[in-house]
């Protein structure tokens, strides 16, 4: 909650200003009631129709004056609530932004998705909640105590004597109701899992035949919901009546007390109908506050959820040259001695050393879990190393500035998304490139073909995650994408498994010409991909086992030589 | 706010004509549910009625009480305050527990209706074709199994709750209020159409601004759940500015937009108050001239027609049925809009379980059993939509056991050819037979099971890897779940993992690659054991030293089944009794490895450009 009072900070003075109109339109309301006590206490008995009527009136320009300060009041907290929700979305999203892979995977992607959606969301409604209801109700009780301890004190302690046992009630529901809602939220988790999966995995189900296993499995997901749910809700059901009753006993009470204290000329019965008007309006403050703490601790959970993450300080920052000295090697890439473990248990890399001069080409391959795409993320810093340096012209990654260091790159990635939005869009990605530069990369990664039999050709309308295009014309989109900001260095990882040999064939052909001097990173599981790179090296279980040419590697590298005769199934190459 | 008006028409015509009215069609088959339960209805609404009549009691009694210590009467009868006081505390008493009583009811019974909802909804998802599910996104299908559904409800557990209360309260408290007093009921003259006129008001304007708001954050959540999911890419570009602006301008939309509805939404708190106020004003007023008439009427001065007048407690009571009375009233606007917002949720819900269901078996369609896997094409012609055909004129004969590769270029139709197969489509013309059957007239399910199918998309559910490997065939012992393991080459890899085969895969698969889910799918595969085997671009995942590793596996798996293998890899496939070359729909060539080789045709030239560079 500290982050909603950090977000209002620089509207402190318009904050001031709508609490203090709040806190008058209360009080103009709080007056309503003694209003009418008056009109029954002093003008009655006086007979004067005139004056009846004359503070009549005044009660109901006071219902005006108090209708009037409350919209406004309640236009601003809304203004107040939606610069903070603004502003917390902001920050969220940018610290997300700015997150590094390690991080983001530490939350994971649902995580981050839910905190940025309804859990701002959350914050919102109990922002605007509380400054509406928070602010009048407790103005409500104390302005109706101190109200009605000059009416009749003995009443007011009566009243306020089944305040605290309300508190206690509300209390003990709440704090039973937290749990039982977060664990009716993960049962939720549970139920919508199952959909999304049987959803995407549909083709299998039916293949299978497992359609009513899939059923039974939704059902007692839909069961375990349904009756988490049904605690929640049947616990939270006490706390209106409760409050009702303990409010009306109190009621009575008071009305009976007041008789005593009429019979001893103590009080009149004016007052004990006035004081019926201050219970009612302080019962439903009563209530209103039952509300508020209910939205608070839904609203507090998601501050902190919210906070968290913006707390959380990227790390990968950018460091001094003196921690990590330049060492020109005249290699463009250069990977010393790198070893790195996602987990910090196992090894993911070990000891990788390798170069690749200006304009050269790598191919990376090796077995499925091998490290290659490691490799690649390494070298883009997605994460630091545990030991050894990557340096690109001899600079340590960790000393280049991010933006600097990115935008060297061209990067294909193994699913890698495409957002819904034209074609042109999703090429240009935000980088202002011109029609010319982006025609032309789509040319090289053979993309121009199907886009062009669209009838609206680049301003052609994709999909999120590119649903309609087949997966070779994702990867071609997407390698489009990588061409098109004349990058330095160009990584493709994976990037043509779903294009035919002789898509791929061209496609690298139309790379080495249109790419001429851009050093390319190239991880395959096909050899046709590799075969012709400068440097081939063959990865396994994180180390590299084989380094050279083709043909190289062929005479020194028993594996590579195993999965180019696979590949090429020992057919003879004239 | 001289351009109030130009702006709200604006506003209304953006959003189209949206006020729809609440659609009876809708509406009854809500009814439908709840009619489903009509004795745990009946005690509701007995209970409801019960609770709120002694609601409305209370304050008749501290009338009474009132009256007793009222001045004119000179003296103060105790005895009476303390009897309806009691009166009171009892009836209050009796009426919260009736209605705790009632609340937990309405929940199990909201509960009990949304549980079948959900189940229906979901039974009837796994009905539907194939072709659904690629058109709809998941996204959206989750929305309306969690939050639609919720909406209708929230609608049914509270708004109907609601109205009937609504309805037993207007009415019995204007009974009592007439009962006190019949002139002083003359103040709602004016201060219900004020309401009313109100109420019009703010459903015909402030709910489109309400949809308004909740489409402008739909909006948001799926840019930001999309650019969450490329959060790699955008970073790798270093367009984290970019991205950053384009959700700044959608939060500010969306934020905006939430601004505008309670901006006008700011009103309705204070009107209702205010309107409360003005008739208490009212009654105040009035209320102290009857109360003058009748203290004179009492002290024989005047002798004002008893209607004219009122007792102390008689316009204390009064005070309060009033508020009770004029609650419902206001509150009338806010309920339509629910109840509005629950149909449309409604409509979204219905809309799928009233989209067709795959067409059922024909009623004579027999179960295909003892396949042998002889399998026949002939002339199919299918499109998924009418006016693009996909395949022309396709024929094929696969005898029994045999092993029939289908290649070609990217979007040649090679996955449709499966689709069809399997009829997750059906064709447009021409036959589909196996061991002489057409496909037509068996049972789906008979059909599919006769085919095992792994498929380059690695489908694994939350699960272990066990329940997920054995989603094959449920009654494999642990046993064969361990041998089609070994024989899928993942074994070591399982038992490699700290909890080996109750390792859980969670939902995005970072914990295991991508390469080893695809193993753990033909793994099951393995475990299902049917005559006939497809597979697409299964091993596209899996490295080429991987594969070969499997390949004995695999070829263990074909042995004796009938197979149709797409593939990219041609080595893979050299083997293959049959060959077909599709480009653009049609099979242009078939043949086996050496006659397509021979006859240097496009599969020669495929062959080749993989040595290409």
């Amino acid at each position: 909650m500290k982050l909603v009072l950090k977000y209002m900070k620089p509207m402190r003075a318009f904050v001031a200003v709508t609490l203090t109109v709040k806190v008058i339109a209360t009080v103009i309301e709080l007056f309503i009631p003694y209003v009418l006590s008056y009109i029954l206490d002093y003008m009655v008995p006086a007979g004067n129709i005139g004056n009846v009527v004359i503070w009549g009136g005044v009660m109901l320009l006071f219902a005006v004056l108090a209708c009037l300060t409350n919209i406004i009041a309640n236009r601003m907290v809304s203004r107040i609530a939606r610069r903070v929700t603004e502003k917390t979305r902001h920050e969220l999203f940018d610290r997300i932004l700015h997150l590094s892979s390690r991080q983001v995977d530490e939350f994971t992607i649902p995580s981050l998705e839910s905190r940025l959606t309804s859990d701002t969301y959350n914050v919102h409604h109990f922002v605007g909640m509380s400054m509406r209801m928070g602010i009048r109700a407790p103005i409500m009780i104390v302005g109706g105590i101190i109200v009605t301890a000059t009416l009749d004190v003995a009443m007011m302690l009566i009243m306020v004597i089944t305040m605290p046992l309300i508190a206690i009630a509300v209390g003990l529901i709440t704090k039973r109701g937290i749990p039982l809602f977060k664990k009716s939220q993960r049962s939720v988790d549970s139920m919508v899992r199952i959909v999304r999966e049987d959803s995407q995995g549909i083709r299998v189900i039916k293949a299978l035949s497992k359609v009513d296993y899939e059923r039974r499995r939704f059902d007692k997901a839909n069961k375990q919901l349904v009756s988490d749910e049904n605690k929640a809700g049947i616990n939270m059901a006490a706390s209106n009546p409760i409050v009702t009753v303990l409010l009306n006993f109190g009621l009575a009470v008071v009305i009976v007390v007041g008789a005593y204290r009429v019979q001893g000329g103590l009080s009149e019965t004016g007052k004990i109908i006035a004081f019926i008007q201050y219970f009612t309006m302080i019962s439903n403050a009563m209530i209103g506050i039952t509300r508020v703490f209910v939205n608070y601790s839904k609203g507090s959970a998601s501050a902190q959820r919210i906070a968290e993450v913006i707390a959380t300080e990227p790390d990968l920052c950018v460091e001094s040259e003196d921690k990590h000295p330049a060492k020109n090697t005249g290699a463009h890439i250069s990977f010393e001695n790198v070893s790195f473990s996602y987990l910090g248990k196992k090894n993911n890399i070990s000891d990788v050393s390798f170069e690749l001069g200006h304009g050269e080409t790598l191919g990376i391959i090796g077995a499925t879990g091998s490290g290659k795409t490691t490799l690649a993320q390494l070298l883009m810093r997605f994460y630091d190393v545990d030991s050894g340096n990557v340096r690109i012209d001899g600079r340590d990654v960790r000393t280049i500035p991010h933006d600097e260091l990115n935008t060297k790159f061209g990067v294909v990635q193994q699913n890698d998304f495409i957002y819904a939005g034209s074609i042109r869009d999703n090429i240009d990605f935000g980088r202002d490139l011109s029609d010319a530069e982006i025609e032309r990369a789509a040319g090289l990664a053979q993309a121009e073909e199907f886009i062009l039999g669209y009838d609206d050709k680049y301003e052609h309308l994709l999909n999120s995650k590119g649903t309609n295009l087949s997966g070779g014309q994702r990867q071609r989109l997407l390698i489009s994408r990588a061409l098109a900001g004349s990058p330095e260095i160009l990584v493709l990882d994976d990037s043509s498994s779903a294009l035919d040999y002789k898509t791929d064939a061209k496609l690298r052909r139309a790379i080495k010409e249109g790419m001429d001097g851009v050093t390319t990173i190239i991880v395959a599981q096909r050899v046709s991909s590799v075969m012709n790179a400068d440097l081939i090296i063959v990865m396994d279980d994180g180390r590299i086992i084989g380094k050279g040419t083709h043909s190289e590697l062929l005479e020194s590298c028993s594996v590579y030589k195993e999965i180019s005769d696979s590949q090429i199934g020992g057919a003879v190459i004239d | 706010m001289t351009d109030k008006t130009p702006k709200r028409k604006k506003i209304a015509q953006e959003l189209g004509d949206t006020r729809g009215k609440i659609k009876m069609s809708v509406l009854r088959r809500i009814a439908k549910y709840l009619l489903q339960h009509k004795g745990m209805m009946a005690i509701c609404f007995v209970l409801m009625v019960v609770s709120n009549a002694l609601a409305l009691v209370a304050p008749k009694l501290s009338e009474r009480a009132i009256n007793a210590i009222a001045p004119e009467n000179g003296t103060i009868d105790i005895e009476t305050v303390w009897i309806n006081c009691l009166l009171m505390l009892a009836f209050y008493a009796l009426s919260g527990i009736l209605s705790y009583v009632l609340a937990v009811l309405m929940v199990k019974l909201s509960k009990k209706i949304i549980y079948t909802m959900r189940r229906q909804l979901f039974e009837h998802l796994t009905t539907l074709p194939v072709g659904f599910f690629d058109t709809h996104a998941t996204g959206e299908i989750i929305s309306r199994m969690s939050y639609d559904i919720d909406t209708v409800n929230t609608s049914l557990s509270h708004d109907l709750l609601q109205i009937c209360a609504s309805i037993i309260t207007v009415i019995g408290s204007m009974i009592m209020m007439i009962s006190i007093s019949p002139m002083l009921i003359l103040v709602f003259v004016i201060t219900i159409p004020i309401s009313i006129i109100y109420a019009k008001f703010r459903a015909g304007f402030v709910r489109p601004l309400f949809r308004r708001r909740s489409q402008k954050l739909g909006e948001l959540n799926g840019y930001a759940e999309e650019m969450l999911s490329g959060q790699k890419t955008i970073k790798a570009y270093s367009k984290e500015s970019v991205i950053g602006k384009r959700f700044d301008e959608k939060n500010a939309e969306s934020v905006e937009a939430y601004y505008k509805a309670e901006y006008y939404a700011a009103t309705v708190g204070p009107t209702v108050n205010f309107v409360n106020n003005l008739s208490l004003s009212l009654i105040a007023t009035l209320g102290g001239i009857f109360y003058m008439f009748y203290i004179s009427n009492l002290s024989g001065e005047t002798a004002i027609p008893a209607i004219f007048t009122i007792s102390l407690g008689g316009l204390s009571s009064f005070v309060l049925y009033s508020r009770k009375f004029a609650g419902p009233i206001n509150e009338f606007a806010n309920i339509i809009s629910e109840l509005q917002s629950a149909c449309s949720s409604a409509e979204k819900v219905f809309a799928i379980m009233d989209s067709e269901p795959e067409p059922s078996d024909k009623e004579d369609a027999v179960i295909l059993d003892n396949v042998k896997g002889e399998v026949s094409i002939e002339n199919v012609r299918f499109g998924y939509v009418e006016d693009k055909v996909i395949i022309k004129d396709m024929s094929l004969e696969a005898g029994a056991g045999k092993l029939i590769a289908i290649v070609g270029p990217t979007g040649a139709g090679k996955t449709t050819v499966i689709n069809l197969l399997m009829r997750f489509y059906d064709i447009d013309s021409g036959s589909i037979r196996i061991d002489g059957k057409e496909i037509k007239d068996v049972t789906r399910d008979s059909l599919r099971r006769a085919f095992t199918m792994v498929l380059q998309d690695t489908w694994l559910f939350y699960g272990t890897i066990a329940e997920n490997i054995r989603y094959g065939r449920e009654d494999a012992t642990d046993e064969d779940v361990v041998r089609v393991a070994k024989m899928a080459n993942i074994h070591s890899y399982i038992e490699s993992l700290p909890s080996g085969y109750e390792t859980v895969l969670s939902d995005d698969g970072v914990n295991i690659s991508k390469g080893h889910r695809q193993l753990i799918t033909i793994a099951r595969a393995m475990l299902s054991d049917s005559p006939m085997l497809i597979l697409d671009e299964a091993t596209s995942n899996v490295d080429s030293r991987t594969e070969q590793k499997i390949q004995q596996a695999m070829y263990a798996l074909m042995e004796g089944r009938t197979c149709f293998v797409i593939a990219h890899r041609l080595s893979t496939i050299q083997n293959a009794d049959t060959i077909l070359v599709v480009k653009d729909g049609d099979i242009i060539e078939q043949g086996n490895h050496d006659t397509l080789m021979s006859a240097k045709g496009f599969y020669w030239s495929l062959y080749h450009s993989q040595f290409e560079t």
